[in-house]
């Protein structure tokens, strides 16, 4: 194959933007694995659920994507908040084990119930009128909309690294998950902390849900589909850590943007192949700690 | 142990007694009943079967007719292991429908080998009349030649000379991309490259873009379901339509268009077997079936379903039985079909159904009158040209 550079970097951009997704995604596991132990296998069928809410909310409130960006992961980060509360709250003193198991069958309940209401074919979700159109970038093309899409995860993206890095109430969090009794003695409400940690994470998910909605098939598979590849840019990145999933999220995207170029066949496994690479060499992943 | 021997033996009794005083059928539908081709064939299936049953009416009189489903998922391995459990254990008589050309072709073989019936309503490829055509199983539907004859030559004739394909990465993908080829070829177009991409996929900007830089002027999607969805949606989103190239979906179902919209899937044409708004039979029969199928209309895999079913029980109870499943496939191809869906039409030797092809066009939205309301008729490919020559399909059964 002879090597086409404008190709070339418009593929690199494609990579990108599939990476902002994988970012904003595994940077919400990376926020619940890192603050409350738990692998949040649910977090594909809460990404399918904030594009779902986004549809209801133009459908049967009339309010439009800008508004389903704010309300979408409301609602959603409220109904992980339930399900901290009702489930997991009960599983932080036992191995992760359970905690995957929990939310891997929240997640198929949820994709079954989704799926047996509104079928598997999807429904029709349009870019909005602000964002259609696009670029001429010289060598490629670029939907406006795409764009959109980058420059908002990065934003998210950055601001929770900032939150959670940088801040005070960022530093709690964090104390709260090394010592949780000491930070309680400090008369800080840690259960209440914790919960609301892991509603942000499963709004985040629900963002990056509403984003996707316009690009790709509102459907109850949809986050079936992607999150198996977001765990492994987590594995790779290294659990629990905030900026390797950012980092990893947008690298594994232009990787897979680039072997969709060269080698499309092989564009799903790419991946896995770099996160089997990773663990025998660094199990702890890029930016992880050793445990 | 002399007591269990005889608890035994009395309950054998007891059920061949059931066996033998009335006739059976069963008849099982397998098809994706959760994933990308659920809405398209899925549990609507097994609905249409169950219909066409209750239709037969007093002719199934005496006949005891059971419709079971499974999901296999997409997978050869799944949907192998489910026949063969169905077959031996449940004692199946007949498979029905089997989406994805994969697994198709896995039953294919193993329903020979058993000497069941297989008939193939949601799955595409055209080498299950082709050179692994069986002598057990009916193509009932539409085959990969068929879509590519209809869509490939109106597109061709009407200067839509020059194609890339976007490919789905598995049997049904590579036998839609080459029957399409050789009708484009066929026609003085030529085919300026192809992609194939992972089967299901999700984004498929990365291959659109490679498309795009190949200025064909059509873009071929040999792929279904979610899959041309997507890649439909986000074709729009490059706005590759608006710079001149055109897209041709070659595997469309009402579904799709349902789950797409108007407003990105108008104009787009293809070619299908059946429409539900095309008469009063077909109307009749889509009521019924929404209302068993949460407002789903059916698509034409479910009336192949429903089609195929009838006359597969017909062929049954003329010959009294359904162990024999070549015995009864033949039958089935010796007999005229005739069923309110797909009118007359006859079986060809190699396993093919024929009838006529419809080429659609998607309306705008204010042609709509609403929801399921989505086709216009663009030609009527007649019987005799809407599927493959016999000598050229390569069977077995043909020569011999």
């Amino acid at each position: 194959m002879d090597i086409n550079l404008p190709a070339l970097f418009g593929q690199l951009l494609i990579g990108l933007i599939n990476g902002s997704f994988y970012a904003l995604l595994s940077l919400g596991l990376a926020v619940i694995f890192g603050m409350l132990n738990i692998i949040n296998f649910a977090h594909g069928a809460q990404y399918m659920m904030g594009a779902f809410v986004a549809y209801f909310l133009l459908q049967f409130a009339g309010l439009n994507y800008w508004w389903a960006l704010i309300v979408a992961p409301v609602i959603v980060g409220g109904f992980g908040i339930l399900i901290e509360r009702a489930f997991l709250q009960w599983l932080y003193k036992l191995d992760h084990l359970y905690g995957l198991l929990l939310t891997f069958g929240l997640a198929l309940v949820i994709q079954g119930l989704f799926r047996h209401q509104y079928g598997s074919s999807g429904l029709p979700y349009q870019i909005p009128p602000q964002l259609t159109g696009v670029r001429d970038l010289g060598f490629t093309f670029l939907p406006n909309y795409r764009a959109w899409v980058v420059v908002f995860s990065l934003v998210v993206c950055l601001g929770t690294w900032f939150i959670i890095e940088k801040t005070r109430l960022g530093a709690y969090l964090r104390a709260a998950t090394e010592n949780p009794t000491l930070v309680r003695a400090f008369g800080i409400n840690v259960p209440r902390m914790i919960t609301l940690t892991y509603g942000f994470g499963v709004a985040l998910a629900a963002l990056a849900g509403v984003m996707a909605a316009p690009i790709y098939a509102v459907n109850p598979t949809m986050g079936a589909d992607i999150i198996i590849v977001v765990f492994a840019v987590v594995v790779i990145g290294g659990m629990g850590s905030i900026m390797g999933a950012i980092v990893t999220g947008f690298g594994l995207g232009v990787v897979e943007g680039l072997t969709k170029y060269f080698f499309p066949e092989a564009s799903n496994t790419v991946i896995f192949v770099i996160m089997v690479i990773v663990l025998v060499t660094r199990p702890a992943g890029l930016f992880g700690r050793a445990a | 142990m002399k007591l269990l021997r005889t608890a035994i033996l009395s309950a054998a009794m007891v059920t061949a007694g059931a066996a033998y005083g009335q006739q059976a059928i069963k008849i099982g539908v397998m098809n994706d009943m959760a994933g990308t081709y659920a809405d398209l064939a899925g549990p609507g299936s097994v609905i249409a079967a169950r219909m066409a049953i209750e239709d037969l009416g007093d002719l199934t009189k005496g006949w005891k007719i059971e419709v079971v489903g499974a999901d296999h998922q997409n997978k050869p391995d799944i949907g192998s292991n489910v026949v063969r459990q169905w077959i031996d254990v449940d004692k199946v008589d007949v498979i029905v429908d089997v989406p994805t050309s994969s697994v198709a072709l896995a039953v294919n073989e193993i329903v020979k080998e058993k000497n069941k019936a297989f008939l193939v309503s949601g799955a595409a490829a055209s080498d299950l009349t082709g050179p692994r055509c069986s002598p057990n199983t009916v193509h009932w539907t539409y085959d990969t030649w068929a879509l590519a004859n209809g869509t490939g030559n109106a597109i061709v004739k009407t200067g839509g000379d020059s194609w890339f394909f976007l490919t789905a990465d598995y049997a049904f993908g590579h036998a839609l991309e080459r029957d399409t080829m050789a009708v484009v070829n066929k026609n003085g177009g030529k085919v300026v490259g192809s992609v194939r991409h992972p089967f299901p996929g999700q984004d498929f900007s990365s291959f659109l873009l490679q498309a795009q830089a190949s200025k064909a002027k059509i873009i071929g999607l040999a792929n279904a379901g979610a899959d041309t969805t997507n890649a439909i949606k986000q074709a729009a989103e490059f706005g590759i339509t608006q710079k001149g190239q055109n897209l041709a979906g070659l595997l469309v179902f009402l579904t799709d268009i349902h789950g797409l919209g108007l407003k990105t899937a108008q104009g787009l044409i293809f070619t299908e077997a059946w429409y539900w708004d095309m008469n009063d039979a077909n109307r009749a029969f889509a009521k019924r079936f929404a209302a068993a199928n949460r407002g789903v209309h059916p698509s034409m895999v479910h009336a192949g379903v429903y089609s195929s079913v009838q006359h597969y029980v017909k062929s049954v109870i003329a010959l009294k039985s359904a162990a024999d499943g070549k015995a009864v496939v033949e039958h089935m191809k010796k007999n005229k079909t005739k069923d309110a869906l797909f009118g007359e039409g006859e079986i060809r030797v190699d396993g093919r159904k024929i009838h006529p092809m419809y080429l659609f066009e998607v309306k705008k939205p204010e042609e709509s009158k609403g929801p399921w309301d989505y086709y216009k008729l663009r030609a009527t490919i007649p019987a005799n040209e809407a599927f493959r020559p016999l000598a050229e399909g390569k069977c077995p059964l043909v020569s011999g």
